[in-house]
């Protein structure tokens, strides 16, 4: 088996002897009952709304896991020495690194698994599919930002603040880009520095926005074209994290 | 009791005591300490279809969903007789406005307008409620018109309004193009012309909806056969104004 292959078998067998399985049941539950609750009280679309509140919470739930569980990984070996052991093996930098992220991809698409199951109470089964490749997807793309974060900052804080900064901006980008782009707003200069200060940062980041929508689940699968072009943006994104951190790694005097 | 822990024995028995007793005052705080009911005076102005937006961070569908329930808490309970009939309409609308703004295709919006707002017994802002119905299905009458066929029952059997209800009939006839839009609301002006009263509309209504399929969720099944029987305790038999 290739080393990559290994390491990677050895961070799924971490994460499930950690309290993560845990937590992603505790999480199914609480987004259940709290769908249930908010069913009773709701007048209409009460399927809708437990489908919409379920989906909602656990992507969050399982961007956070993920984030944090790789910022927790990665900080723990670092600070045990357990990377620099592991870099006087016959292991390259780069099978290393791969390893560690393709064993945390894995558990993304994992947990992408567990939490769309229950969608399939509400939702067709193609819907619910796609939402789950797309979620999985996405929890690649924050794996790959939380390992470069954690590598890089070094501090377990600062790490899982820097993935979820980059995460929630990504998210809210595009409501920020047409609140610039609003008719009302003064045509002066200042605004149209602003507004192309928000196009640049605009330019760095994923379309998270696009990604894993709720919409799927309740008013129908997504045209081929915007899914396929969802999809390669987050397959892009994760790519260039991928590089980043493999550039910071073999740089780094270790 | 894993090998990392020692035996209960060994806390001291002065910090049971004090966990024992920051619980009790903990339980005993919260339960003297008032319910959190929403007043009419407590609705905060409505933000911005964008700033909601915003703050949905790409999930427009469950924040507009959560928006709605947290926007009918407001007036539910409390000391009023008859629910939201305290509340600042117009307000009520902006925060409506927001939220179909940031999830067109949700109907929760325009089901409160129309089967529950419209139940204040102050006409203006029962008007101010039609009005919003039917600036919001002159922007999607295909998807809409059930809505504003509901409006045009309480112009008429509410608000005595026969002009009114007339008009939004016609707006349904005219506008509505999708072929699942049932005879009988393209038929609405002589429906409302019948003289029914509006318990008797209510049931042809609810039996179009349930007969085209309009009405699948149970939550909003139970609304409406809730509502019927309402009305059939009431007695309805509103005095039709003739033309």
């Amino acid at each position: 088996m290739p080393a990559a292959a290994i390491l990677a078998r050895f961070v799924l067998l971490e994460a499930r002897r950690s309290g993560l399985p845990w937590i992603v049941a505790a999480s199914l539950v609480a987004a259940l009952g709290l769908a249930a609750f908010l069913a009773q009280v709701a007048l209409t679309e009460s399927i809708a709304l437990q489908a919409a509140f379920c989906a909602a919470l656990l992507r969050a739930c399982a961007v956070f896991l993920v984030a944090a569980h790789v910022a927790a990984s990665t900080l723990r070996e670092i600070d045990d020495k357990g990377l620099e052991l592991m870099l006087t093996l016959p292991v390259s930098r780069t099978a290393h690194y791969l390893g560690r992220l393709g064993g945390y991809i894995a558990l993304g698409a994992v947990i992408a698994l567990c939490f769309a199951l229950p969608l399939l109470l509400w939702s067709p089964p193609a819907a619910v599919a796609l939402w789950a490749l797309s979620l999985a997807a996405e929890t690649a793309l924050v794996a790959a930002a939380a390992l470069f974060f954690s590598m890089v900052l070094v501090q377990p804080v600062s790490a899982v603040a820097a993935s979820a900064g980059l995460y929630i901006l990504a998210r809210a980008m595009g409501a920020i880009q047409s609140i610039a782009a609003s008719p009302l707003a003064e045509p002066t200069l200042a605004h149209r520095l602003a507004r192309w200060s928000i196009d640049a940062v605009a330019l760095l980041l994923p379309r998270l926005d696009a990604a894993t929508r709720t919409d799927w689940l309740i008013y129908g699968t997504p045209s081929g074209a915007s899914y396929a072009a969802a999809l390669i943006g987050l397959l892009l994104y994760a790519l260039l994290l991928v590089a980043a951190g493999l550039f910071d790694f073999h740089r780094r005097n270790l | 009791m894993s090998r990392d822990e020692r035996s209960l024995n060994a806390v001291p028995r002065w910090i049971w005591l004090a966990l024992a007793a920051c619980l009790a005052l903990q339980f005993a705080w919260r339960a003297t300490r008032p319910g959190a009911a929403t007043t009419a005076e407590d609705l905060p102005p409505a933000p911005t279809a964008a700033a909601l937006r915003l703050a949905s961070f790409g999930e427009p569908a469950a924040v507009a969903r959560l928006a709605m329930l947290y926007l009918q808490a407001f007036d539910l309970r409390g000391t009023n007789d008859v629910p939201y009939q305290r509340l600042d309409y117009r307000r009520l609308v902006a925060w409506l406005g927001a939220i179909v703004d940031l999830d067109p295709r949700s109907e929760y919006p325009l089901f409160s307008s129309a089967r529950v707002y419209t139940e204040n017994p102050d006409p203006a802002k029962v008007r101010v409620m039609l009005d919003f119905i039917y600036r919001e299905f002159l922007k999607d009458p295909d998807h809409r018109w059930r809505w504003l066929a509901h409006a045009a029952l309480v112009a008429k059997h509410r608000l005595h309004d026969l002009p009114l209800a007339l008009r939004y009939a016609d707006a349904i006839d005219r506008l509505t193009t999708a072929r699942d839009v049932p005879l009988w609301a393209k038929q609405m002006r002589i429906f409302i012309l019948e003289d029914m009263n509006e318990l008797q509309a209510a049931k042809v209504i609810l039996g179009g909806l349930l007969e085209s399929g309009a009405v699948k969720d149970p939550a909003e099944l139970r609304f409406l056969e809730h509502h019927l029987e309402e009305l059939e305790a009431r007695g309805v038999a509103t005095p039709v104004p003739r033309r």
